[in-house]
């Protein structure tokens, strides 16, 4: 029985990667079940992707403060407030919505940058530095906000990007009730995803480095090809894939990569290591701390612009609490509080999780207040099964 | 022979896939100084916490007797209560908290609810007598020197009626005063009853102090040896401890320095903004081509301060000077400008400034030129570990796989991964800090077996410190810093220890 062999050896040895997986499946399956399957439908799966967009892209900026030991308190009300001003400049500057996005993208890396100005430069702990950020965006939130309240944006281009979907092929008579550009682009995915492993693979063996078991390879590939191939039908049930998914995809491709190919990622990572032995080894921390809050600033302006999108208007409590959600869904990813670990797929599960709970509580018609309780214990729990596995990975 | 008021009987303890020891046993008898060396890995240390009740009674085999009664230790405060003390290289005070609060820190002397801190100053005032620290008891630990922290440990112990007192590599961050100091507290608490268990890799102390020596190698007992009886000598316990006869630490050289100068370096000032004074004060000295040049100083005489000042200045000193390097001068604002002219620095302290614990071997090894192995900001991964492979054999780093966290290997491997990280840059002159500092007799053989082939290759070595015995046996010419101003240059023909001691507390 090699092969259980080898399929448990695997997975104790990276249970803390799929620690995670296996977690939001488990989470899926239970409300699957106490739902009489509404959690599984398309319709519901759809949804839950959209609202987890805002997080989930915050989570992802957070990952990368956090990894280099520092946290950014203020990006909740900064998302509300350039939500607000984009809303602003649609509705009374009639700006064209091309220009408003990267205007706003723009300023939510200016933000980023006035956050770690004093952090980077004078050292102030970023609790502080970004909790002065916290009460100034609110407080700019009320200002672009109290003449008008709630600003409704009548622009749909806009409005699609937290509501529409990837456009379709015309009804050509096969597959029908599928979308179809959804279900060519998964198996675009997996075809992309089998052919990279397969190259990496044969890199790996020219140069004789160790690789995956042969059975356990195609095992990790058959699952990993499923894995995306179910979530592509089940999108492709309803109205396909979202823009907000689409963004979050890109999002993810893009830091995935930065973080874990790219020099820049490596700094990163060994600034959250080793502050003192990074900027000994000639790294210069100081740069690196305004670039990773200026990508949080910009990505604050994203979540910004998905949520005031989806939303279809500015709101004045817009943002609220966001932070905390980003914080939560980075630690039940796996980031450690401490510094140098954590990965941004793991962030994004961890929204997923987060965003999952309370869409299955919800349809369960669970009442709030005990749904906070169980998103504290999971958070809880997520966090000692990170540092359990982690001591015991030494 | 008196009796033993240790005994631990065939004592395995087992981690997954290492046997860290071996069936291993142990005797002291009352009142004597009882050294344990050995070199890294070979289980002194495992030994000590299974003695503490770090391991549990039942997460090892064997048997602990203390003044013969069994004793079956579930934690720290059980071998506490027994009477056990044990004080760690790293010191476990309390930066912030004073001298006598430190002193009875989870003991304290209590009047009802409260604590009596009259009586816990006046009995802190009389155990640091016992030790001979003359302190103010309400003096911060922060503000007080390593050795007189140290000392602060040892009074720690005393205020609890300790009858075992375990020491493990106390002298390692003292200069040669404080340890010297440190002996004599010893050998007086002896003649006070105090037994002593000391674990340490300066074999000079151990054949000084030593009553009995009892060697491990490999998680095993090797021998013990008597003071009386038999004769301990360095060359006898290297015997033992690396299984092997090693005659000369220091390899010969084949070649001699150039007579090209390097790098030179005139007046160099350093003032410390926070400190609030000078650290080092118009420092002038040269390197040669193909040279070892041995800094030779006491803490605190400004030795690492001159090291990190050069390299590009991570701790802001306001600086004056001027550099030469490699027949240009230069001005470095941050590291990164040092390593791209060919600088490279390897830190006196590997764990706290020198690697990334968390990340492992192939990481640390690259990350100081990653643009080396990378294409348009792209790491290539497989470039990367066929890099830390080469290092691996080449330096004969002992890891399964370069993919091991570096926090898992011993210091000595540590320290060659420090080394590889740096010899990674291509750097035309190496500054080593504390290069051997707890490190064994063999892995110090290895460093500086790399030191000697990389100056036969060209290369230049600045090498700081402490230890007198390397610094002539390494070098070929030594300066001595004293309180951050030179206090003088010896070629290597002229240099003795105690000219080297004279000059050093000038």
């Amino acid at each position: 029985m090699s092969f259980f062999s080898d399929v448990q050896k695997v997975l104790r040895e990276n249970i803390r990667e799929y620690g995670m997986f296996i977690a939001l499946f488990v989470i899926m399956a239970i409300f699957t079940f106490t739902t009489d399957g509404i959690f599984i439908s398309s319709r519901n799966i759809s949804n839950l992707l959209n609202q987890t967009g805002y997080i989930a892209v915050l989570a992802v900026g957070m990952t990368l403060v956090i990894v280099i030991r520092h946290i950014d308190l203020s990006v909740g009300f900064l998302a509300g407030f350039l939500g607000a001003v984009a809303a602003i400049a649609l509705v009374f500057w009639k700006l064209p919505v091309i220009v408003v996005i990267p205007m706003v993208l723009a300023m939510g890396v200016v933000a980023g940058l006035i956050t770690a100005f004093p952090v980077a430069q004078l050292k102030i702990p970023s609790f502080v530095a970004s909790l002065a950020g916290w009460l100034i965006y609110r407080g700019l939130l009320l200002l672009a906000t109290i003449s008008t309240g709630t600003i409704v944006i009548p622009n749909k281009a806009f409005n699609d990007i937290g509501n529409g979907y990837i456009p379709d092929l015309p009804e050509m008579g096969f597959l029908p009730g599928l979308h179809k550009v959804t279900l060519l682009l998964g198996v675009l995915a997996i075809v992309f995803f089998i052919v990279s492993e397969l190259n990496n693979r044969r890199n790996k063996l020219a140069y004789n480095f160790e690789v995956l078991p042969r059975n356990i390879f195609i095992l990790k590939l058959v699952l990993v090809s499923a894995l995306i191939g179910g979530i592509t039908w089940v999108l492709a049930g309803y109205n396909g894939m979202s823009w907000t998914v689409v963004i979050m995809l890109v999002v993810l491709g893009i830091y995935n990569f930065v973080t874990t190919q790219t020099v820049l990622g490596r700094h990163i990572y060994a600034i959250g290591g080793n502050p003192e032995a990074a900027e000994l080894s000639g790294i210069n921390v100081k740069n690196l701390t305004y670039i990773v809050f200026a990508s949080m600033g910009m990505l604050s302006a994203l979540s910004g612009i998905l949520f005031t999108s989806r939303l279809q208007s500015a709101t004045t409590t817009a943002g609220t609490l966001f932070e905390l959600d980003a914080i939560a869904a980075a630690y039940v990813g796996g980031v450690s509080a401490a510094g140098g670990v954590g990965k941004v797929m793991g962030s994004i599960i961890g929204a997923l999780v987060m965003t999952s709970l309370t869409s299955g509580m919800n349809l369960m018609g669970m009442d709030i207040s005990l749904q906070y309780v169980v998103r504290g214990a999971v958070l809880v729990f997520a966090v000692i099964f990170d540092v359990t596995t982690r001591s015991r990975g030494k | 022979m008196k009796p033993p008021i240790l005994e631990m009987r065939n004592i395995t303890k087992e981690f997954p896939g290492v046997k860290a020891l071996n069936n291993v046993s142990f005797q002291v008898a009352e009142g004597e100084i009882h050294c344990l060396v050995g070199e890294n890995g070979a289980g002194k240390s495992t030994l000590m916490k299974v003695l503490s009740g770090v391991y549990p009674y039942g997460e090892y085999s064997g048997e602990i007797y203390l003044n013969g009664q069994l004793q079956k230790f579930s934690g720290i405060r059980d071998s506490d209560r027994a009477g056990i003390a044990i004080i760690y290289q790293e010191l476990a005070l309390v930066p912030e908290l004073t001298v006598y609060e430190n002193i009875f820190l989870g003991n304290e002397i209590r009047k009802g609810i409260m604590v009596d801190w009259n009586e816990t100053i006046k009995r802190a005032s009389e155990v640091l007598k016992k030790v001979g620290l003359d302190v103010n008891p309400a003096a911060k630990i922060k503000e007080l020197g390593v050795g007189k922290q140290q000392l602060v440990e040892i009074a720690k112990a005393l205020s609890r009626d300790v009858r075992l007192l375990i020491l493990d590599e106390p002298t390692s961050a003292l200069n040669e005063d404080d340890s010297r100091n440190l002996l004599n507290l010893l050998r007086g608490l002896k003649k006070q009853g105090v037994t002593c268990i000391l674990i340490s890799h300066k074999l000079k102390e151990v054949i000084e102090i030593a009553d009995t020596v009892t060697v491990l190698r490999d998680g095993k007992t090797i021998c013990t040896l008597s003071a009386e009886t038999d004769e301990i000598s360095e060359f006898v316990l290297i015997k033992h401890m690396v299984g092997r006869e090693i005659d000369n630490i220091y390899p010969p050289r084949s070649t001699k320095p150039s007579d090209e100068i390097l790098l030179e370096v005139k007046d160099w000032s350093a003032y410390d903004p926070r400190l609030g004074r000078y650290v080092l004060k118009n420092v002038s000295f040269y390197v040669r081509k193909g040279e070892i040049v041995g800094f030779a100083g006491l803490m605190g005489s400004g030795r690492t301060e001159l090291a990190k000042s050069l390299f590009g200045n991570p701790d802001g000193y306001h600086i004056t000077g001027e550099i030469t390097f490699k027949g240009e001068r230069r001005r470095y604002t941050h590291p990164q400008s040092a390593i791209r002219s060919g600088m490279a620095y390897v830190t006196e302290d590997r764990k706290g400034n020198g690697l990334i614990l968390i990340q492992d071997v192939k990481q640390n090894i690259t990350l100081a030129n990653l643009r080396k192995i990378a294409k348009r900001g792209v790491v290539n991964a497989n470039a990367e570990i066929k890099v830390a492979n080469e290092y691996k054999s080449s330096l004969n780093i002992k890891t399964p796989t370069v993919e091991q966290k570096v926090g898992n290997l011993s210091g000595g491997n540590q320290q060659k991964v420090s080394v590889a990280k740096w010899l990674f840059v291509k750097p035309d002159i190496l500054i080593l800090d504390e290069p051997t500092r707890g490190i064994d007799v063999g892995a110090k053989f290895e460093i500086y077996t790399i030191m000697t082939r990389l100056v036969q290759q060209g290369m230049s070595i600045i090498m700081i410190s402490s230890e007198l015995p390397e610094v002539l046996g390494m070098s070929d010419r030594v300066y001595i810093l004293s309180a951050g101003r030179l206090t003088g240059e010896l070629p290597i023909e002229e240099a003795t220890q105690e000219k080297i001691m004279h000059l050093a507390t000038n």
